[in-house]
Formats: C-alpha cells, sequence, structure tokens
C-alpha cells in the first residue's frame, strides 16, 4: 500500500472515487485499508467503482447522485459515459420525469435525501 | 465593520467601483464599430459594450438589451459614459444616458445620423472621450469595506479538480465575504441541475427555494423540448474528456463556488439588481460570456472564474480573477491564469490556505491591481437572448 492513495473519494456514501493519475489495469488501490484492484484503464481525472454497482442503481459522488448505472459497474471499473446515464435534461428520452408532458413542480420533487 | 478593506472608487450613488471606467455604449449594432473605435482611442480608461442587438427584437428580449445596457451605464466600475447612437434604432439613448445621470455619472450622447455620419461622430467622440478621460485620471481610490462588493462566482472549461480543488476554495471566500456582509452571485442555471436540493435548502425563506426550483424546472423544461439529450452541450465534450460524466455531476461540483453554508437569499433575472447581502442566484445561460455580461450588469464589481482546462473570457468594466486546481494548466496556459490552486490535490496546500490566498487577491484586484484578462485585452460582452430577431 503506497503512502498516498492515487484517487481521492470525496463523500463517505461516495461508491466510485477519482482518479488522480492514470491507472493501469491491475493496480491495486485502497479504500479504508481494502483493496480494490484497477480492471480498466482509468485516464487522469475520471471515476472508478469503488465496489460493484448494480444495473440501474445510483452512481454516487459529493454524497448525491450524478446519475444511474446502465450496466452493471465491477468493483475497479472504469465509470464514465460508456456505462452511466444522466437522469437531467433528457428530452431524447419518453421520460419518466415528465406527468402529462409536462414536468414535475417544484413541491412533486422528491430527492433521495428527502 | 468588518475591518477588511480594499481601495475603491465612492459613487454618488452609494455605490463602490473597483474600476474607473469611460464606458462607451453603442445603442445598436449599426454603432458598434463607432463606439469600440472611439474606446480604444482613449484604452485602458475607454471601454465599449459592443453588441449585436438594439433592433429587431419585440418583447422580453427588447427589455433584456435595453436592461443590461442601462445597467452597465449605471455600474460603480464606470465613472462616466459616451452613448454612440444611430438615430432610428429602437434601444432609447437618451434612456441610456438618464441611467448613467440618476447614477450621478456625467454623460454625453452623440448619434451618427445628426451628426453627418461615422467619420464626424468618431472625430467629435474621440475629443469628448479625450477630455473625459483626462478627469477620470483625477479620481483616487479611498478605504472601502469590503461589505461593498459584489462578488460573482463563475466557472468554465470545467475538469476534475474543478469541483475538488478551485470551486471549493471560491466557496470559502464567498462564504467569507457574505460573512463579512459582502454579495455573491451564481448564474448558469443549467449546472445546478442536479445540486438544486443543497441550494434550495439554504434559502431561509421557502418562496426563494420555490423560485429557484421554478427557474431550474424552466430551464429543463425548455432543453428537454428540444427532444435531444442535454449531454451535447452539458457536461461540454471537453468536460466529458476532463472526467466529468454527467450534468448532474458538473453540478454538485459546480455549486460548491457558491459556498458551503452561505444562505440563498434571492433569486433574479438576468442583469437584474442584486440589492440582499448573501447569496443571489441570477437566472443566465450556461455560456460563460452571457452569464458573466448579466451578473456583471447585477451590479458585481469582480468576478472569479475559475477552470480545469483554461479559457480567456473577461467582461469590458469588471476584472475578472481566473484560477485553477489543475496544475498542468496553470502551466500551459500561464498567460490566461491568475491564481494556481492545484497544491490542493497534491497536499502541497490546505483548501483554507488556498482559499486565504484567493481572498487577498480579490482584495487586491478590487484595488486596481490588473488581473490577466485585463492585461491580454479580454473584453468580451454578450447580451442574452430567447427569441428570434424580427
Amino acid at each position: 500500500m503506497s503512502a498516498v492513495e492515487p484517487v481521492i473519494v470525496i463523500s463517505e456514501t461516495d461508491n466510485v472515487a477519482t482518479a488522480l493519475d492514470a491507472l493501469e489495469p491491475g493496480r491495486v488501490i485502497h479504500h479504508h485499508g481494502a483493496p480494490i484492484t484497477v480492471v480498466d484503464a482509468i485516464p487522469r481525472g475520471h471515476k472508478l467503482a469503488l465496489r460493484r454497482v448494480a444495473a440501474g442503481a445510483a452512481v454516487i459522488k459529493y454524497g448525491n447522485s450524478i446519475g444511474v448505472a446502465t450496466v452493471d459497474i465491477a468493483a475497479g471499473a472504469h465509470v464514465h459515459t460508456h456505462n452511466v446515464s444522466s437522469e437531467r435534461g433528457r428530452g431524447d428520452l419518453s421520460s419518466t420525469l415528465l406527468k402529462d408532458g409536462r414536468l414535475a413542480e417544484p413541491d412533486d420533487v422528491r430527492r433521495t435525501d428527502g | 465593520m468588518s475591518g477588511a478593506a480594499f481601495l475603491g472608487y465612492r459613487r454618488p450613488d452609494g455605490r463602490v467601483g473597483v474600476r474607473n471606467h469611460l464606458l462607451v455604449v453603442p445603442t445598436v449594432i449599426c454603432a458598434s464599430v463607432v463606439a469600440e473605435r472611439v474606446a480604444a482611442a482613449v484604452a485602458p480608461i475607454g471601454t465599449a459594450l459592443p453588441h449585436t442587438a438594439g433592433c429587431g427584437q419585440l418583447g422580453p428580449d427588447m427589455h433584456t438589451t435595453h436592461d443590461t445596457l442601462a445597467a452597465y451605464c449605471a455600474h460603480p466600475n464606470v465613472g462616466a459614459v459616451l452613448v454612440i447612437a444611430l438615430g432610428c434604432e429602437q434601444v432609447v439613448a437618451q434612456h441610456l444616458a438618464d441611467a448613467a445621470r440618476r447614477a450621478g455619472k456625467p454623460v454625453q450622447l452623440l448619434a451618427i445620423q445628426s451628426e453627418g455620419g461615422t467619420v464626424k461622430t468618431e472625430r467629435r467622440a474621440i475629443a469628448i472621450a479625450h477630455e473625459m478621460a483626462a478627469d477620470l485620471a483625477r479620481a483616487e481610490r479611498e478605504p472601502c469595506d469590503v461589505s461593498s462588493l459584489i462578488l460573482s462566482v463563475k466557472c468554465g472549461g470545467s475538469d476534475y479538480t474543478s469541483g475538488l480543488a478551485s470551486n471549493p476554495a471560491l466557496g470559502r471566500v464567498a462564504d467569507r465575504l457574505v460573512e463579512l456582509g459582502g454579495s455573491a452571485v451564481l448564474g448558469e442555471i443549467a449546472e445546478i441541475m442536479g445540486a438544486e436540493h443543497l441550494l434550495a435548502a439554504r434559502a431561509p425563506e421557502h418562496d426563494t427555494a420555490r423560485k429557484l426550483l421554478r427557474v431550474i424546472n424552466r430551464v429543463e423544461s425548455e432543453a428537454m423540448a428540444l427532444g435531444l439529450d442535454i449531454r451535447g452541450t452539458q457536461p461540454s465534450p471537453g468536460n466529458i474528456r476532463g472526467g466529468l460524466t454527467t450534468i448532474e455531476e458538473k453540478s454538485l461540483g459546480a455549486t460548491h463556488k457558491g459556498g458551503e453554508h452561505t444562505p440563498l437569499v434571492d433569486v433574479v433575472p438576468y442583469s437584474a439588481p442584486i440589492t440582499k447581502p448573501g447569496l443571489t442566484v441570477m437566472d443566465t445561460p450556461g455560456l460563460d460570456v452571457e452569464s458573466v455580461t448579466g451578473m456583471v450588469g447585477g451590479g458585481a464589481q469582480v468576478v472569479v472564474f475559475t477552470t480545469g482546462l483554461g479559457t480567456p473570457t473577461g467582461n469590458p468594466i469588471a476584472p475578472v480573477i481566473k484560477i485553477t486546481g489543475n496544475a498542468r494548466t496553470a502551466v500551459s496556459m500561464a498567460d490566461n491564469i491568475d491564481l494556481d490552486v492545484s497544491g490542493v490535490l497534491d497536499n502541497r496546500e490546505s483548501l483554507e490556505g488556498a482559499a486565504a490566498r484567493l481572498f487577498d487577491e480579490v482584495l487586491a484586484v478590487s484595488s486596481g491591481k490588473e488581473t490577466a484578462t485585463e492585461r491580454l485585452g479580454f473584453r468580451e460582452f454578450a447580451i442574452h437572448r430567447r427569441n428570434p430577431t424580427i
């Protein structure tokens, strides 16, 4: 275990870390002492999963959802536009955000934090 | 009184400026080139507001154009105003001159059609501009309390370092300024999308939280009405290469620059006056120049602009301080960067230390220190428009 981890985890509840250096597959990083083997090449500044994220589950950074996993994401895998979908501004979808063709009113908006 | 002070220009209307420009204002696109030539003759005191509107606009867009130009004429960073009209446009030159006069500023007005053409107008306007600039050069700065500052917080060309270093450092500066009685303004509604619940929770008044959610809802509805994925522009292609995956991720990082605990006290339309101490959200687009133009129109005297990838954006009347948390950008775009806070990411510096340096830089720039954008002459100006030109 290196003295300084090459990743940063912002919030305790996050399931992704941000790589401060480019990481090669096979590199082992540690989170709370537990080893995680990097499975994809992670460019500097990109994210990797700290644990398995199931398809449809929220990807959490800054302690908040930054989108939804579109496939099962393994621990140590690259997390980016190829496997995460935004839930906002998706005019390309017949969106579940729309109620009767309109966005929910502010008072109807419910967040994961209540 | 906070004790923290800077050297500014006290204005007759009670506001405080950090610059003392002669503003040369074209009422309409047709007068823009003349205005730019006149301002260039007395640069850097002289500065122009070249724009593409002033005619061919109906309703809300016409009001936005007029109100933005009038707000710049009354702005505390402006010491005197020279209005250049064409003569047949929609924007009323006299109204712009009145806005400057009400704020207690010397003002002159020339119309190209009544002066006998552009050559005569330029010649006469440049002579007037030299006289006005000479008067402004005699003004002296005085100690002013930081509570008179309205700080525009802005980010552009964001990457993974923005949310980790530069935006949190700027947020701490916003928090400190507000604790000392000052104000901060945050724009770019699309870049609050996904983090609005965090800002709404900081509004002491329920009505302010509702206003914020309504504005965000409108912007999201407008984007969705196009039938496209907002990812075409939010995050931008450069943001995505820099490691930002979704608008939610970008927003959560971006919203840090509005502070961590500063109360959200108001939500105002584009270019509208910022009147309450605390954090105000302004309804601006994410496009950098339109956003900065609106926040300065609202009264912000100084802008701090965080960037991961590096950008040139400036403003005609307000200094724009560029900071980056990306050590490579600090080197590769050194000419465009005022402050490097990349030490936050490799433990060379604490976030609090970076914030303290940035706060000092804000006071130094407010007291007259030149920024990179001013040194390089970046004075972009763009008024937001929603509707077609008629």
